[in-house]
């Protein structure tokens, strides 16, 4: 019991991180961690490797992506991104606040497997081969996911910076 | 020199730090006689150091009391056991019908309680005391592991007495079948090769009990209760010999509750 305590306990602020960073909104997202910690307690025993890491990650993972489709199915995903913006903003340190602001919300532009991959890598340090058996996809998926994120990402703030340059009407058609 | 080609993925194991120290070499020595890719890798790594920036402060927030993981386990320990129980005496009633007739002979124990305990011990070191191949399942080296094995089986944590004190070291152990349910067993040596059995498991019957000698069939041992997990030590030796390490491993277990 000591040994779940100990693996597990250290690894809550990352997957807060991660949780926060995919949901945007702190609740939703304290919301996966919980259930997640409470399914990790009752499935210790069933872990079949070493590394908690990656373990945590994936059922955290798959927690938000069936809430993803849920919410889907209903329909708010955009309400999750305009409800979220506070939430990294009031963290961010004053002066970069708007940049960090401005990353968050192009990130939350591209598809969900491209966030997931991009955040486990840049963000969490997952190596290649973890963030395949978090998501449940090749490592060659893993590797092709991630540039396209990577492209994805800096399309959508290069397009914001032509944006501004165009005048706030060009700004408004890219939202 | 000739140098592999670098791929797509090199440059993002780049980005990302993950390449072995020459390869990370060849990517830098490569991204300067290919500006335009460089100018791209240079953009991956800000927008690595982008995110992380934004996404720092999120990491050294203080938890909600919702996500104190010590409660969360506190909880469910306190969830699953009363819930065991309920099985457990399911499968005593089962055990008690069709059990005479199933497993007639093999497992079964006269008495209950301690008295049972007692008489599983002894058949458990009767049966893989003797054994040279593989008396134990998990060796002491992997000790965590069994620990962590034995506990969530039987679903409450379960020390291994430490006996070097008394001369006798962990070799491993296992889990065993006993009429009431699973148990642990560990199993230890002294320097001459003399084996002893520990077996453990939670108790219906007698959850609290002082120690009990018993002796048969050229070995004894002790029984005893505490808190609802109780222990058998067997062994070889005569009484009065095993006593002493008896009290030491029933302090040790003590000591945990």
């Amino acid at each position: 019991m000591n040994d779940m305590l100990q693996q597990i306990e250290p690894l809550i602020p990352s997957l807060r991180r991660y949780a926060r960073a995919l949901t945007r909104n702190a609740a939703t997202a304290d919301d996966l961690v919980q259930d997640c910690l409470e399914r990790a307690v009752s499935r210790w025993h069933q872990r079949r490797d070493g590394d908690a890491r990656p373990w945590l990650f994936a059922i955290l993972h798959n927690l938000a992506v069936s809430q993803f489709r849920q919410q889907a199915t209903r329909g708010p995903h955009i309400a999750l991104e305009a409800i979220g913006e506070h939430d990294v903003r009031q963290d961010a340190v004053q002066e970069n606040q708007l940049i960090y602001q401005d990353v968050m919300d192009k990130l939350a532009r591209l598809p969900e497997d491209q966030r997931a991959v991009l955040l486990l890598i840049a963000v969490e340090d997952l190596t290649y081969a973890e963030a395949s058996k978090v998501l449940g996809v090749p490592i060659g998926t893993v590797m092709s996911r991630l540039s396209r994120a990577r492209d994805r990402l800096q399309q959508e703030l290069e397009q914001a910076t032509k944006g501004t340059q165009a005048g706030p009407a060009q700004l408004r058609s890219v939202k | 020199m000739n140098h592999r080609p670098i791929t797509e993925d090199d440059l993002h194991g780049y980005v990302d730090g993950v390449l072995e120290p020459e390869r990370q070499a060849e990517v830098a020595s490569y991204l300067e006689g290919h500006p335009e890719v460089a100018e791209r890798v240079a953009t991956y790594s800000s927008q690595r150091k982008l995110l992380r920036a934004a996404l720092a402060p999120i990491a050294d927030e203080p938890l909600p009391p919702r996500l104190n993981l010590a409660r969360m386990i506190e909880d469910r320990r306190r969830r699953v056991v009363p819930k065991w129980w309920a099985i457990a005496a399911v499968l005593l009633v089962c055990i008690g019908g069709l059990g005479g007739w199933v497993i007639r002979g093999a497992l079964e124990t006269k008495g209950q309680g301690l008295t049972a305990l007692a008489q599983e011990a002894a058949y458990s070191y009767g049966v893989y005391a003797p054994d040279h191949i593989r008396p134990v399942e998990i060796r002491a080296s992997s000790s965590p592991e069994l620990v962590q094995w034995i506990s969530n089986r039987l679903h409450q944590p379960v020390k291994v007495p430490d006996l070097t004190t008394s001369g006798y070291r962990l070799m491993g152990g296992r889990l065993v079948a006993t009429s009431h349910g699973p148990a642990a067993m560990f199993m230890y040596d002294d320097d001459r090769g003399t084996r002893l059995v520990v077996l453990a498991r939670p108790m219906h019957e007698d959850q609290n009990g002082p120690m009990a000698p018993h002796s048969g069939d050229g070995v004894s041992g002790f029984a005893w209760a505490d808190d609802g997990l109780g222990y058998g030590l067997v062994g070889p030796s005569a009484p009065d010999a095993l006593k002493p390490i008896a009290d030491e491993a029933r302090k040790q277990t003590r000591s945990m509750i």
